[in-house]
């Protein structure tokens, strides 16, 4: 059959809308649910609302699509699909600032917060130095698996370094503790702001390299055959990845499996075209980790659970399903 | 097209090719031929790839290390052995990435590109595949995808490392003679890997007999294909087993 015009790729304006109107619908029941009931009639004058879920409601959303859209572009630069930000360490890089700042109160005055957000994106960036420095080292290709390998074992010893930290200050132990499950509460504009910004900046560098990231999924010498310029592209996806994990660590804490099987979902409903997976990640990373926070929020109402603790046990259960599923399907 | 001075590439203190010279003119289908281990791959991945090597490799003129990696691909158009995939890419969304390195900006181009897709899509006989999953394939069919992608990258120089891996005989002449016909095309011209001297042979203007790392005979096929020449390199009388082979099935 003839097809006159090039064969679109990419979500459908329908989809877009779709998507949109669910997460839309998914962000307002966040905004509504909770241990404290609030009258219809109050919604918009609340100050519970406006002062505290709507900014929780914007970060959670925020970082489940950035979180999201960062798992996708790593398993498809990594070619692997159980791979995520924390696989380059990054995560972990950025977590051991942030237990740093918790440990030593580093604050900046006026600015609460950005203590421990600009320790978690400096380190966020230094890991990413130190881990291509020596993989580099290593091997002068940049070679995939050695990025892994190296990531791995920089994880292990910023855990390790978190873990000491943990040990040796006993009076924020609860404060690290409660942060390295991921939690969201206590969310201000300025970090919904912040959070925004990142994503609207890396969002942009990620998306526009949606063919490259399908080079990188089918094989690395397939991509420097066709042409595309392998350690730039991937020095630029993963300095946009980086980044992006280093603010999302910053204000929410580590939050696990979103990276994982969000990306993962998707490529099964979508396939793996980037030019459909990213976008759709971020949709879809936001509405998991928003309705995550409400079941954090409403399930042993009146205390809280960490998000963190909440994604980790639904996504551990619905990758074992996918993982089933997909096993029995290629059997059959 | 194609001029290759001085390629010496070394693993460690191993040399895996030692000061190999050669040229590929318009219009030439250059074989390269030999034992395993003869350094043959490791040619090609040195063109293609820039694993590190010293001499020099030039393509029209300029030396291939000035060209950006897309100038590079709308020129020179690789086929590796041994393609493994994970995901669940179709074959036209494979064969579509090969127009990557003539897009403009952030935007295809166009027409061109569809025009160029379906064409290679249709010589390689994938059209009613197009939409299956590279995860369904046989191994010639994943075979003819990446062929398919290396034909609508529309390249001058077409490097080949064992084409007919993976593919049954009506699959190897199919992609034989498609190679055949596409470098009869002005402005064209192809360097190939082969294990198989009968298609060295039948499709074979040049070749390059390398045995260790070493150039042992190059030119015109025929008498590089020669009895002494395979006989020395093989360690065999490789021309009394392909008649005592050929013997068996006219009997």
């Amino acid at each position: 059959m003839e097809h006159k015009g090039g064969k679109k790729e990419g979500l459908s304006v329908l989809t877009y809308i779709a998507l949109s109107v669910f997460t839309l619908v998914t962000m307002l029941l966040c905004v509504c649910l909770g241990s404290v009931s609030v009258p219809p009639d109050e919604l918009l004058s609340s100050s519970i609302i406006l002062n505290v879920r709507l900014p929780r409601v914007l970060c959670v959303a925020l970082s489940g699509a950035s979180l999201s859209l960062c798992g996708a572009a790593m398993q498809g630069l990594l070619k692997n699909p159980l791979a995520d930000g924390s696989t380059l360490g990054v995560s972990s890089g950025a977590s051991l600032g942030a237990v740093l700042a918790i440990t030593l109160s580093i604050s900046i005055p006026s600015l609460p917060f950005a203590g421990t957000m600009v320790m978690a994106v400096l380190f966020a960036f230094l890991s990413l130095i130190i881990i291509l420095s020596l993989a580099y080292k290593l091997d002068c290709s940049l070679a995939t698996n050695t990025i892994i390998l190296i990531g791995i074992i920089f994880s292990m010893f910023a855990s390790s370094m978190i873990s000491l930290m943990m040990y040796f200050s006993s009076d924020r132990l609860r404060d690290i503790t409660r942060w390295t499950m991921g939690t969201l509460s206590g969310s201000s504009y300025t970090n919904a702001l912040v959070l925004l910004v990142t994503l609207a900046l890396c969002a942009a560098v990620i998306l526009s390299r949606a063919s490259e990231l399908n080079a990188f999924a089918i094989g690395e010498d397939n991509a420097r055959h066709i042409g595309v310029n392998v350690r730039r592209e991937r020095l630029i996806i993963l300095i946009a990845v980086s980044v992006l994990i280093g603010v999302c660590v910053s204000v929410g804490g580590t939050i696990a499996f979103v990276g994982l099987v969000i990306p993962h979902m998707v490529r099964l409903i979508l396939g793996p075209n980037h030019k459909k997976l990213l976008a759709a990640s971020m949709y879809c990373g936001a509405c998991f980790l928003m309705l995550a926070d409400l079941v954090a929020r409403v399930i042993v109402s009146p205390l809280e659970l960490p998000v963190g603790v909440v994604t980790s046990l639904i996504g551990a259960v619905v990758f074992v399903f996918i993982f089933f599923r997909s096993v029995r399907s290629r059997h059959a | 097209m194609l001029e290759v001075r001085n390629l010496t590439v070394r693993y460690g203190s191993s040399t895996i090719v030692n000061d190999v010279s050669f040229d590929v003119a318009r219009g030439e289908w250059l074989m390269l031929v030999g034992p395993n281990g003869a350094g043959k791959s490791t040619i090609v991945n040195a063109i293609s790839k820039g694993i590190p090597y010293t001499g020099t490799v030039l393509f029209e003129g300029k030396d291939i290390s000035v060209y950006k990696p897309i100038e590079l691909a709308r020129r020179i158009g690789v086929l590796a052995q041994g393609q493994r995939v994970g995901y669940s890419f179709t074959v036209g969304e494979v064969v579509r990435l090969g127009r990557y390195a003539h897009k403009k900006g952030f935007f295809s181009s166009g027409c061109d590109d569809d025009t160029s897709v379906r064409r290679a899509l249709e010589i390689t006989g994938l059209t009613e595949i197009e939409n299956q999953s590279l995860l369904t394939l046989s191994g010639g069919e994943l075979q003819r995808t990446f062929l398919a992608q290396v034909f609508a990258q529309n390249p001058q120089l077409l490097i080949l490392d064992e084409p007919t891996n993976h593919l049954d005989l009506v699959y190897q002449k199919q992609v034989f003679e498609l190679i055949c016909n596409w470098v009869k095309e002005p402005n064209r011209a192809v360097i190939s890997v082969v294990h198989d001297l009968d298609l060295a042979k039948c499709y074979g203007s040049q070749s390059l007999l390398l045995d260790r790392g070493r150039i042992v005979d190059l030119g015109k096929t025929e008498a590089v294909l020669s009895q002494d020449n395979l006989k020395k390199v093989y360690s065999m009388d490789v021309y009394g087993w392909m008649r005592e082979r050929l013997a068996r099935w006219s009997d």
